[in-house]
């Protein structure tokens, strides 16, 4: 298993050793020491192999990230997994603002807390964190699904486009042309196969999440809703 | 961009090593605010007597300024550009009164326990010219600074003062503040700048001299200070922090039962003593974080 020491080693020569892996390595499995914040770690990955990151990471960790998975035993700084297109982006601590910001595809997992604007613009990735997230989260959602064990802060889904909102804590409020909708048996399986994703298997009351979305009356400018904008 | 640090010790122990640990801090964030840096120092009191900074501009010569403040001057220290002096009390006017008529040097900093140092260069080095590293005391605040709005100068850098042991470090910028300044200066407070940041500063000293807390001074901005900001916040007994409502500037808090610390980033506290089996979070916004010594 390469290991490599950010103590020693700096975060570009990491970067471009997992940039450098095919489809086929043999290297699979990575263990990044000493990230003490360091930004941009393990960012632009696309391979399916595991990286393990020891500690507290910096901004935009595994930004981009296409098909690796990426643990990171401590918390990450705002923007981890970015834009993230496929694979699985676990955080076992806490993450910062912007978490899963543009993300497209894949799987973002965050055991703590998220803070202020968790899934800002998501276009496609799914989020699950057990703990809550801040302000604005899905903010200009245009795609997948964010699940939030714990509570919401204010404007959930301000100007969602198409995302779905799952929350079974308390939202403090949510955001302009965001609506409760009804949680039927076929959310319920996609809960189920979410949270069984991100390692939440049994034990939680799918009942007991609130789903919200979009009430698309802001697609389209109109004279009526100008004081939405 | 700018970074701010601070550290509040709950163990004596560590005192001696604050400026060290601070100047760490400080290093680390110089990619942050590569500009401009400053840092306030909070050290033991000496009874009956304060302590004043000065900044020497230009010509400034200390020794002539000490031959002419003579027995006046119960200690003092030459930090490059600043010199800290402690002065007895009954002859805090006297010294005050000689030091307006030398106009090469500036009284930058006035308290108690407050030391405060700044210059322009980059954070590590400013750190180093003052001796930041062999400083002591109980706790200490600090700015990096990258100069957006005004130009790159010594006045425009952080901490600001506008109380005796009271300083501020921001980051972020304030929408309102020239409403406020001329509102503050009606009750009597002078500003030194034009800066937005000296104004946070100016209206918690307001709040206090009101008879408000440090934690309900902080409170009081969050209705009457309009931007973006944390302001990280120093006392003669007190430290604080405080995010804007929508949190707009990055925020990371550690404590353990030895110390408690701010970074703008983690990587700013990760040489702290006891790091790793820390507290560690993102302080939410508009939640006032305080601490006092007793």
């Amino acid at each position: 298993m390469p290991t490599i020491d950010l103590a020693r080693t700096p975060v570009r020569k990491l970067n471009n050793a997992l940039h450098e892996l095919r489809a086929d390595t043999n290297e699979t499995h990575w263990r990044v020491l000493n990230p003490r914040g360091l930004h941009a770690v393990a960012v632009g990955i696309d391979a399916p192999v595991r990286v393990d990151i020891e500690g507290h990471v910096g901004y935009y960790c595994a930004g981009m990230n296409k098909r690796a998975h990426v643990v990171v035993r401590g918390n990450a700084g705002p923007g981890v997994a970015e834009n993230m297109m496929s694979g699985h982006v676990h955080v076992q601590g806490d993450a910062s603002q912007a978490a899963g910001a543009s993300g497209c595809g894949g799987l973002l997992t965050i055991d703590g807390n998220a803070s202020a604007r968790c899934g800002i613009s998501m276009k496609g990735i799914d989020i699950v964190v057990k703990g809550a997230v801040g302000h604005l989260s899905a903010f200009m959602a245009q795609g997948g699904n964010l699940v939030v064990l714990g509570d919401a802060g204010d404007a959930l889904g301000d100007s969602i486009y198409e995302a779905h909102l799952y929350v079974r804590g308390c939202v403090k409020s949510l955001g302009a042309d965001c609506v409760e909708k009804p949680l039927q048996d076929r959310h319920k399986a996609v809960l189920r196969k979410l949270l069984a994703g991100a390692g939440v298997n049994g034990g939680i009351d799918l009942g007991g999440f609130r789903r919200y979305g979009s009430a698309r009356k802001l697609y389209h400018f109109h004279i009526d809703n100008v004081g939405s904008y | 961009m700018c970074g701010i640090v601070g550290l509040f010790l709950k163990d004596g122990a560590l005192a001696p090593k604050l400026g060290g640990l601070l100047a760490g801090m400080l290093a680390t964030l110089s990619d942050r605010g590569p500009d401009s840096a400053g840092f306030a120092v909070y050290g033991e009191a000496q009874p009956n007597h304060c302590k004043l900074t000065l900044r020497a501009t230009g010509d400034g010569d200390f020794a002539r300024l000490r031959r002419k403040l003579a027995d006046a001057v119960a200690a003092h220290q030459v930090h490059d550009t600043h010199m800290l002096i402690t002065v007895p009390r009954d002859r805090e006017a006297a010294v005050v009164a000689t030091i307006a008529e030398t106009p090469e040097v500036d009284i930058v900093g006035t308290g108690e326990r407050m030391a405060i140092f700044k210059e322009v260069g980059r954070p590590d080095e400013v750190a180093a010219r003052f001796g930041l590293e062999r400083m002591a005391g109980t706790h200490a605040i600090g700015h990096t600074r990258m100069a957006t709005e005004s130009a790159v100068t010594i006045d425009g850098a952080h901490p600001f003062t506008t109380g005796p042991d009271q300083c501020l470090v921001h980051n972020g910028s304030l929408s309102n503040h020239n409403a406020v300044r001329r509102e503050l200066m009606h009750h009597g407070l002078s500003f030194r700048t034009e800066n937005d940041s000296e104004v946070a500063a100016g209206f918690l000293t307001w709040q206090m001299r009101q008879g408000a807390s440090l934690e309900q001074a902080m409170d009081a901005s969050l209705g009457a200070l309009d931007g973006f900001y944390t302001f990280v916040v120093g006392t003669a007994s007190g430290f604080a922090v405080l995010r804007d409502p929508i949190a707009c500037k990055p925020a990371v808090m550690a404590e353990t039962d030895r110390w408690v610390a701010f970074g703008t980033e983690y990587r700013a506290l990760a040489d702290l003593p006891g790091i790793d089996a820390a507290k560690v979070w993102e302080p939410e916004p508009a939640r006032v974080y305080s601490w006092e010594r007793r």
